[in-house]
């Protein structure tokens, strides 16, 4: 299997990058489609809220620590927005109340 | 006509700095994320077989970690090529709709050459933080993002894979939040200026707790569950609310506001 590997991990990469590639070369024009247009608008929110919930809650070895983990990101993301400080946050709260667990 | 050119030029790639800065500087957190994740998968890799190495070159190779994760489990399983093929394009479908809505956000005056370097780095993090950039994204922000976020992540699978559980449990837990806490961080301040997207990102939230919990849609891949509902939801949000605004007419509008 050992000499196998590169190849595995050159299959497994070209077929990424055709799937990240594609549509990034082949839409060069902006599309004025309404439908589309929207559709591609509210694309990030649902796929970044889908991954995050409930995945989160199973993130950290306990369900405690990991809502605490998720209510901290969502009010500090609500009151400041800060890329960097609602992470940091986030990570915060789970190692903290992983303390007392 | 030459000086006019020589400003216009200077303007760019001082604007081009800029941008760069700011991607290094939003890259920090989701280096801090991919560090934990990969070093995960860094142990991972090595349970199935991998040499640290091996598990490195393919964090360089892909950046994608469920993708990642399955791609480990076809190498484990001595699969074929074809299913290495097949699984990768099946579990990173999603990158399909990230990007498309990425090249909504790509200005017509960007040289094409640019499109390929941007396309390596459409992680869900990198292409958040892209998402969420006014108007058009310069591909010097992704750049500089992605030139702190990847070595963390190539790095940590190699850590993970070489030295295992050095990292304190208490510490790794916590920086698995990191992600999450990255994707809060783009959803909600939309969200609370806008009610139409917090009903959006409550209902994807709920619904995807639903589909992890109906006996019967919960076998659904997690790869699967992010694609039917974005595809559903996204789909239903276009229709009830379609946008007006577009990367280039916000462009526009700040450049008008400056």
């Amino acid at each position: 299997m050992n000499h196998n590997v590169y190849l595995y991990i050159l299959t497994a990469a070209l077929a990424v990058y055709l799937i990240r590639l594609l549509p990034l070369t082949l839409i060069r024009k902006e599309i004025r489609n309404p439908f589309i247009k929207s559709f591609l608008y509210y694309v990030p929110y649902v796929t970044l809220a889908v991954m995050t919930f409930p995945a989160i809650l199973s993130a950290t070895g306990s369900t405690v620590s990991a809502w605490a983990g998720f209510l901290a990101g969502v009010v500090i993301a609500y009151i400041d927005g800060n890329l960097f400080r609602v992470s940091l946050g986030a990570c915060a709260a789970v190692f903290l109340v992983g303390l007392f667990l | 006509m030459e000086t006019f050119q020589n400003t216009t030029h200077a303007i760019k790639q001082k604007e081009n700095t800029a941008c760069f800065l700011r991607g290094l500087r939003a890259g920090i957190p989701i280096g801090m994320g991919y560090f934990a994740v990969s070093f995960t998968l860094g142990i991972t890799a090595r349970n199935a077989g991998l040499t640290p190495w091996q598990a490195m070159a393919m964090s360089m190779a892909l950046h994608a970690s469920a993708g990642q994760f399955a791609a480990i489990h076809v190498i484990a399983s001595s699969a074929g090529f074809l299913e290495m093929a097949v699984t990768s394009l099946i579990v990173n479908l999603r990158y399909l709709l990230l990007s498309s809505s990425l090249s909504q956000k790509i200005s017509p005056k960007m040289k094409g050459f640019h499109r390929f370097f941007m396309a390596f780095y459409v992680t869900d993090e990198i292409f958040g933080i892209s998402a969420a950039q006014q108007g058009y994204v310069n591909p010097f922000f992704m750049y500089g993002a992605a030139l702190v976020a990847a070595p963390s992540w190539e790095i940590g699978t190699l850590l993970g894979a070489g030295i295992g559980n050095i990292l304190p449990v208490s510490l790794a837990n916590a920086m698995n939040v990191a992600l999450y806490g990255m994707f809060l961080a783009i959803i909600v301040p939309p969200a609370k200026k806008d009610r139409f997207i917090a009903g959006i990102v409550i209902l994807s939230m709920g619904a995807s707790l639903l589909f992890s919990w109906v006996p019967g849609i919960r076998n659904i891949s997690d790869g699967f569950r992010i694609i039917i509902l974005t595809i559903l939801i996204a789909g239903a949000a276009a229709i009830l609310r379609p946008v007006q605004t577009t990367a280039a007419e916000s462009e526009e509008t700040q450049t008008e506001n400056r």
